[in-house]
């Protein structure tokens, strides 16, 4: 298993899954196109304020754009700048197209006899899997070994939406339509299905971050759990970007992990009626 | 074919129109649409993108009556615009249709002949829909509820406030 750390390298955060973690998101400029290969331009960006760009780029070597009949397209023109990072695609094929980025890896903290905090990998370095038996005691107080996956995705579609794209790989938590992420819209109620694993995710966490954050008082976040099935419902306050966060955790994870984690993040557009 | 109607609900009473354009023969009662594209005083006009279709209450069914935009490939891009047609049936479509696409309009008044496009429908509870897109413009939705086949002849009109002016469906038993 070839692990790539990519947003640990980036961020120095370590696979944190704590809420303290800053947000990233590939951002469309549009996500419902029409005409004849249309092209959309993308910006990529770690930064809490959803969605300006004052903190970090997102790489473009991470993400991978995904193509209805499930071919890897190219992305154009990518830039990265101080605070973002930006690419371009043509939607040569009619259908939904997946933008995204994945990541996973195994993270152990403990205790160690002289009663300090110690972490492998080091916080900002890129886990090497076969250093595990050596870098991790077996036994230490507080030994905690959690994997950890991330997804950080966006959809957009040119003509009529497909699901080819939301073919489950089984790994890490993945979102499954019910509504599509295409077709969003303002006094609809919106239903999508977690699994991790390949399986339902009941008890997913959800939260919800409407755009535009500078220009109100308060974050303006909700939540919402997904049921037993894995499905949530999102009731919109309005039409706009969001920005969604899904999180998940478990002790059913392979040793020597102890525990299992996902994330998963997504840029949608809601429209009006 | 077409079975007798409950009468319609008064809501659904034609409203007092406005001074409309006469309409031709118009003692053969044709079923026809007139829709009127207002004239805008704005700095750069551009014609309206247009679509106007019918929707089977129950069932979701689409049909379309009139698509009007720019007729080449560049003109596509922005069909998605009608953004409640582009859902219902546009981005199923490959566009040109040439039982309904046409060109986009000046200003003015246009009688649309429906008798061949709402012949074919299932009984029903229907909803006519006119949206307008305007570049660098807005847009707007018009809808109106009637019933298929009328008991006898009606005309059943919604007001535009920017993009539309008058829309009025004109239904012959």
């Amino acid at each position: 298993m070839k692990l790539k750390l990519i947003i640990v390298a980036l961020l120095g955060l370590g696979l944190s899954f704590s809420a303290h973690a800053h947000r990233f998101w590939i951002l469309p400029a549009a996500t419902v196109l029409s005409g004849e290969d249309p092209w959309v331009t993308f910006d990529a960006a770690v930064s809490n304020d959803v969605f300006f760009f004052n903190h970090f780029p997102l790489r473009p070597d991470n993400i991978t754009a995904t193509a209805p009949d499930g071919s890897n397209v190219e992305l154009q023109n990518p830039h990265v700048g101080k605070h973002r990072s930006v690419f371009d695609l043509q939607l040569t094929q009619e259908g939904t197209y997946r933008i995204g980025g994945a990541s996973e890896g195994l993270v152990a903290t403990w205790t160690n006899e002289d009663g300090e905090r110690r972490r492998w990998p080091g916080r900002g370095e890129t886990a090497n899997p076969e250093d595990f038996d050596t870098a991790v005691p077996k036994k230490a107080d507080d030994l905690k070994v959690v994997y950890g996956t991330r997804r950080n995705e966006t959809y957009v579609t040119a003509g009529a939406p497909t699901e080819t794209v939301f073919t489950p790989s089984n790994s890490g938590l993945e979102l499954q339509p019910i509504s599509h992420p295409n077709d969003l819209y303002n006094g609809e109620t919106a239903r999508f299905r977690f699994l991790f694993e390949g399986e339902p995710a009941a008890g997913t966490k959800v939260t919800v971050v409407p755009d535009g954050i500078r220009y109100r008082d308060a974050q303006d976040d909700f939540s919402v759990e997904a049921d037993a099935d894995g499905i949530i419902a999102i009731d919109w306050p309005g039409a706009g970007r969001y920005w969604l966060e899904a999180e998940y955790g478990d002790d059913q994870a392979t040793p020597p992990a102890t525990m299992r984690q996902g994330s998963y993040v997504l840029t949608l557009e809601v429209l009006p009626q | 074919m077409k079975s007798p109607h409950a009468p319609l609900p008064k809501l659904l009473y034609p409203l007092l129109l406005a001074a409309l354009v006469a309409l031709p023969s118009a003692a053969s009662a044709d079923t026809l649409l007139s829709v009127e594209l207002p004239r805008l005083n704005v700095a750069e006009y551009h014609r309206p993108y247009l679509a106007a279709w019918v929707m089977e209450q129950q069932t979701g069914e689409v049909t379309n009556l009139a698509v009007w935009y720019q007729l080449d490939e560049e003109g596509k891009e922005w069909l998605k615009d009608l953004r409640q047609w582009w859902r219902r049936s546009g981005r199923k479509l490959d566009m040109p249709v040439d039982a309904f696409t046409g060109a986009t309009k000046p200003p003015g008044v246009y009688d649309i002949e429906l008798d061949g496009q709402l012949a074919g429908l299932p009984d029903g509870q229907y909803t006519l829909h006119v949206e307008a897109s305007r570049e660098v413009g807005g847009r707007e939705l018009l809808k109106i509820d009637f019933a298929w086949p009328a008991a006898e002849p009606l005309n059943l009109s919604a007001e535009g406030e920017e993009e539309l002016g008058t829309v009025t469906l004109s239904l012959a038993p």
